[in-house]
Parts: structure tokens; sequence; C-alpha cells
């Protein structure tokens, strides 16, 4: 992973001085309320509904055990004891003190860690799928990328006001794990013309109440010329984004009311000025960042060793933890695994300073002291030796991790909602407990199979209920929460958004609406076929005859 | 009279801000001032100002572009871009076009909601004056020049971005 030199670290030592100046001035009422709210949410605090919260970078999912070790510390000391993962692969802690959170970053700092530009009108963390340098499916790493478009983005000077918050994805994969096409930037490694390769770049794209599916703006731009064209889309949005009502300040909005031929030739006439300037990257420069993502030491291997097949043999419950957790690695003999934050009663996403601390052990002993947190609130140990699935697996389920049930329904996303959040309409935790109790036999849930359930507790989308197989999304009805589902929603490489089933539900509801969509699917699924497939193939009028039929 | 920081160091200011509503009845009113005029006025009063005994500068709200101003770009002494509140962003998008595009080499001065928090993005962005907001200190803005010792990205004083650099 990307490790800092001396100019990274510098930064961020300002950067701490800096906010915690702006706090002590704050805190003695030098900075009004409204003056210091941009600068805190650049430093990822929320004044949330029963503490601040603070939302931690990190930079494309990727955490070292010594940062996890770091987190443990500081969910010990300055939080309850518990963090949460965020569907931007990042962590929060939902109960720090105002006045410590100089401190947390001090510590944060130490580990090349920070809350930069976590929140705000600014330029977001940049996100990647969580297999980036394992994948088989792979073009080319998506990582050094990612890390090229951290350091241009963090602390931009001409970006740190922009209309509205700003969200970019990176994807390497044939498969698209990291929801790309709805980040308000898409970027695609393709290879262009003579094979090298390069970027699709895509804009417009985002959930939120207005979800929209990115329109390419570039069709290939060579490497060297990525940070220019960014700063090209980037510049025509801070100039002509809409700034008078934030809901329709995203560039997505700019995008739709410009008309794609106007906005991309704004773009392209922005590019042509700076294409070719200081900002274009350098061979050197590529090289540096992708010496840091080298293959780490693995040992000459081959696919399916004997013990694995024995113990899958032997084991159901292993058996099937490895169908579902277990992912194909590009070096034969190694498996990626996901380590399921979804156990039922538990918040998705929650995750103590013990199972920290136990992740960063299982992460020094399996997988090169690194592990990766999924858009999907999961962990992943990517470099597994397929010889030691079993031991780890044994490991995971004394200490309560090896729910088996990674991409099944109760693997759902779920934002903190209306338990924590000032935003939210509705609750979204209860919702994603009272289904996981309902589809608690691991036998129908995996008779179920693949399907994404995403909850979110306000139309801000948090949850990517949108793109949901199926999706909850909370609304408040006369200051009453209520329930509306859609089905069909992806965020894999066939992205497409959810369709409103019909009207809202009662919360005691969903888990018995729920049971009659998966009954419709059931009775009408080819052999194989998912319930993303069967709900494309038959179309909308069962689920909702089914659901909305009066009992008569 | 509001503060203005310029170059580093705290100036008097020798010019005098007209707002959008003026005409050019108060260039007879004060004789002999140095006036910073809005983009419409300088548009529009081009014979007033050539006959008042006194000098011209232009100020530009956020959105309106320095491309508006035409030709004469280059002989106006001073672009003030305007800051209605300080969480309006596009001023520094303009200012880096005055002097990455148009190659402007006077001076450019943040104007209203001027806040120390700001100062050090608005100087990477070209901006060389700070008509600082009333009730902010002069010397903590001063010290905002410092708020880092360096920075990842291109700017106007140091075109080459870290990684030219490292």
């Amino acid at each position: 992973m990307y490790h800092y030199d001396q100019y990274d670290q510098q930064m961020l030592t300002d950067r701490v001085a800096q906010f915690r100046d702006q706090t002590d001035r704050y805190l003695a009422g030098k900075l009004s309320e409204q003056e210091f709210l941009p600068l805190r949410l650049q430093n990822g605090l929320y004044v949330q509904r029963l503490a601040p919260m603070l939302r931690i970078a990190v930079p494309y999912g990727l955490l070292s055990s010594q940062q996890l070790r770091k987190l443990a510390f500081i969910a010990r000391h300055f939080d309850k004891g518990y963090g949460h993962f965020t569907t931007r692969q990042n962590i929060q802690f939902n109960w720090p003190a105002l006045e410590d959170v100089p401190d947390i970053l001090a510590h944060l700092a130490e580990v090349e860690m920070h809350a930069i530009q976590t929140s705000g009108n600014c330029i977001r963390n940049t996100t990647t799928d969580q297999f980036a340098g394992v994948a088989r499916d792979e073009l080319e790493d998506s990582r050094p990328y990612c890390e090229i478009i951290r350091q241009w983005s963090t602390f931009h000077p001409e970006f740190a006001y922009l209309p509205r918050k700003f969200k970019i994805a990176v994807c390497g994969t044939r498969v698209d794990q990291a929801a790309t096409q709805v980040h308000d930037i898409g970027v695609f490694l393709v290879a262009g013309p003579d094979q090298a390769v390069g970027f699709r770049i895509l804009a417009g794209g985002g959930l939120g109440r207005t979800p929209v599916i990115g329109q390419e703006i570039f069709e290939f731009v060579e490497k060297r010329d990525l940070l220019t064209a960014l700063e090209a889309i980037l510049r025509v949005y801070n100039r002509e984004g809409r700034r008078d009502n934030k809901y329709k300040a995203r560039i997505k909005i700019l995008v739709r009311e410009s008309g794609l031929d106007d906005f991309r030739g704004k773009v392209m006439a922005e590019w042509a000025r700076i294409r070719g300037g200081p900002q274009t990257l350098t061979d050197a420069e590529i090289e540096r960042c992708r010496a840091y993502f080298v293959d780490p030491p693995y040992l000459s291997l081959s696919d399916e060793p004997d013990a694995l097949g024995q113990a899958l043999a032997d084991n159901f419950l292993f058996a099937s933890w490895y169908q579902h957790n277990v992912h194909a690695h590009k070096k034969p003999g190694y498996a990626s695994v996901t380590v399921a934050f979804k156990e039922t009663g538990v918040a998705p996403g929650d995750v103590t300073d013990v199972q920290l601390e136990v992740l960063a052990q299982l992460a020094d002993e399996f997988s090169f002291g690194e592990v990766r947190i999924s858009h999907r609130q999961n962990v992943v140990l990517a470099d597994v030796e397929q010889q030691r699935l079993f031991d780890l697996w044994q490991r995971l389920s004394s200490d309560a991790l090896a729910s088996s049930n990674h991409g099944l329904l109760t693997d759902a996303i779920c934002c903190p909602g209306g338990d924590f959040c000032a935003l939210a309409n509705a609750k979204s935790i209860p919702i994603a407990e009272a289904i996981q109790r309902k589809f608690n036999d691991p036998d129908e849930l995996h008779g179920i199979g693949e399907l994404s359930l995403n909850i979110s507790g306000c139309m801000n989308a948090c949850g990517h209920h949108h793109v949901g197989n199926i999706g909850v999304l909370g609304v408040d009805k006369k200051g009453e929460e209520f329930y509306q589902l859609s089905l069909g929603g992806s965020s894999r490489n066939d992205a497409s958004l959810g369709k409103i089933l019909g009207p809202a539900f009662a919360q005691e509801d969903i888990p018995e609406v729920i049971g009659k969509l998966l009954a419709v699917y059931r009775a009408h699924r080819d052999p194989g076929e998912s319930f993303l497939e069967t709900y494309r193939r038959i179309g909308m009028a069962p689920y909702k005859e089914q659901v909305y039929a009066k009992a008569d | 009279m509001p503060k203005l920081i310029k170059n580093g160091q705290i100036e008097e200011d020798r010019w005098t801000l007209l707002k959008e509503a003026s005409g050019p009845e108060v260039l007879q009113a004060v004789p002999g001032k140095n006036f910073l005029v809005p983009l419409q006025f300088w548009q529009r009063y081009a014979d007033e100002m050539a006959s008042y005994a006194g000098e011209f500068a232009v100020w530009l709200d956020s959105d309106e572009r320095a491309e508006e101003i035409g030709d004469e770009l280059h002989s106006i002494p001073v672009i003030a871009l305007n800051f209605p509140v300080f969480t309006d962003g596009r001023s520094y998008s303009n200012a880096r076009e005055l002097r990455e595009r148009f190659g402007y080499r006077g001076e450019i001065r943040a104007l209203g909601d001027v806040l120390r928090d700001q100062i050090y993005y608005l100087s990477r962005c070209g901006f060389d004056a700070f008509a600082i907001r009333y009730d902010q200190d002069p010397e903590a803005c001063l010290r905002a020049f410092e708020d880092f010792r360096d920075s990842y990205q291109s700017s106007i004083a140091e075109p080459d971005p870290l990684f030219r650099r490292r």
C-alpha cells in the first residue's frame, strides 16, 4: 500500500495544527457556528442527533494492521468501543467529543490516516473495487490511480467550496464492484487504440433524491491526461453548478439541465486550455505510485489443494462459508475472503474495538498485514492461501465473524438511519435486523441465492437503495415512519435504478412483504436464475399483485 | 475603512468601492478618487470615466466572467472578485482563469465575505490582495499564508505540482 514520504506527513501535521487552531477559536467563540461548519465538515466532523460523528478516510478502502489497531484504540478511548464501516469504504465513530477531535486526528496522523474531505462540499474519498490488484478479471490495478487522484484532490485550493459534495470512483475490473457508474465521476481503466491502457470517464452519475447513471464525457484519455481531464470537469462544475438550491446542486443536475452535448463541449474547451500543462502526469509519477502496489511475496502454490478439498467435504458449515465468502484470486493457490459484518442484531457495518484487533491479527497472520473495506460494508482479506482457508474460517468462527451470508439477502447495506443521523426520515437499522431475524435459516437463505438488499433512512440514499435488487427507503408521512420498496436496482456493470413497487408500508410489515416478493421469485424463477434476472424477465406486475392483493 | 492585505502585508487601501446600485453621478460628487467599479458600470460609463480625474479598476461578482471585460483587461490595475458568501467557490476558478488563461498580471483582490480560513487557498489560486471582512484579525490573516508548508497541486505561485518536485 501507499506510504507517506516527508511531504505527505508534513501536510498532515500542518492539517492537524490548523484544525486544532480552528477548534480552539470555535470553542472560544471567535469563529461562528456557520463559519466553523465547512471547516469541521472538511475534517469529517458532523454534529448529529446524540453526539458529533467523526468520519475517517480510508483511501480506496485499504487498511494496514497497524492502522486497524489504531482505530481500535480510538474506538476504545474516544468512543463507546465501536465504529461503523460506511458504503464509501470509510469508517466513522458516533460518540467522540468535539474537543477531543484534534487529539484523535493527531493519533491518526501517526499511522498516515486522517479525516480530510470525508464530508463537506468538496472532493471526497476516492473509492474502488475491494478486489483491486487481486481480481482475475482486472485490466490493471486501479489503486495507483486512486492514490494519484487522492493527492490531486487533497486540499485542492480551487475545489474546496463546490456547489455540493463530489465523489469519484475508479474501476479496473470487468465486473464493476464499486458502483462506479453512480458516482459524480466514474473512471474506468480501458484499453485504447494500440492496446495502451487509459481511461474512459463518465460524469453526472449519483444517487440521492434524483438517481442517475453517469454519462460518457471522455471516451478515452491517455494516462498522463487523467488529472487535467478531471480538473476540466470540476472547473465547469464549480462555476456552473447550481448554488441556489442544495437539492439541485449535484453535477448530475448540471449535466441534465445543460444537456450532455453542451456540458461536454464546455469540458472539452476547458481541457483544451490545460491539457499538456503542469498537471500532466509524468511516467515517473505513475511508476512511483505503481511501485507501492506491487504484488506481495506470494508463494508458488497450486489451486484447490487436497487439504481444502478434504475440509470442504468434511464440514458443511465451512463449505457454505466457502461458497459465499471466498473469491477467486489471480494467483494460483490464493483466494480472497469476505468477512461479513452483518451479524443479526448488530447494525450492518458496525465493528467493535476487539473485532478491529482480531482483524489486525488475522491480517498479519493470513493476508500480508492488510485488509480492505468494501462498499457493501464488509471487510476483505485479499491474499489468503487456499490451504489455510479452513484454519482462517475456524479462527473467524471462534470470534463470531464467520457469517456465510455474503452476497445474500441478510448481507444488507444499511445507513445509520434515524437512530443516529440528523438527516434521516426514518430508522433503517431495525429494518435490517427484522429482515435478518425473519430469514435466519441458512438453507432458506442460500436457496434464495444472490440478492442485494439496500436500506436508506432518507432520500439522501447513503444506503444506496436505488441500486439494491430490493431497495428500502424510509419516508416520513405526517410524523410517522413508512418504508417505500423498489425492485430491480443494480450497481454492477448492468447498472440499473430500481422501480418503486407501490404505496409505502409500516415498519412491522416489511419482513412479511419481503417474504411475499421472494415467494413470487421462487415461483417464477428458471433454474439458476437470480432474483434480479427473474425480475428483469417477468417485470413488476406479479410482485405488485402478490403484495397488494386484497384479502377476500 | 476595510483592512487590506496585499503581498503579505497590511496596507492602506487606495481604492474606493462602488456597489452595484451606483450611477455615474457619484463621480461628480467625489472628485479625485480611485474607484473600484462593478462590471456593468465599467461597460456602460466609459465616457464618464474617461473624463474623470482619477483611476478605475473593476470588480466581478462570482457569476460574472473575466472575458466580459474584453481587450482592456491587461491595462486595469486591479481586478477584484467578489465573495457574496464565503462558501461560494466560483471566484477561486475565476481567479485561476484570469492568471492562467488570460495571463493577467495586475492585482487580483478578494472582496466581500473574505475570512482568515479561506486565505491560504485563495492565495494559491492567484489572489494577491485580500479586503478582509471588517471583523477579521489582520495579524491572524497574515499567519494564514503559512497554514501549509507545501501542497500537492499546481498553483499560481508554484506551477509545478509536487509530483514534479519530489
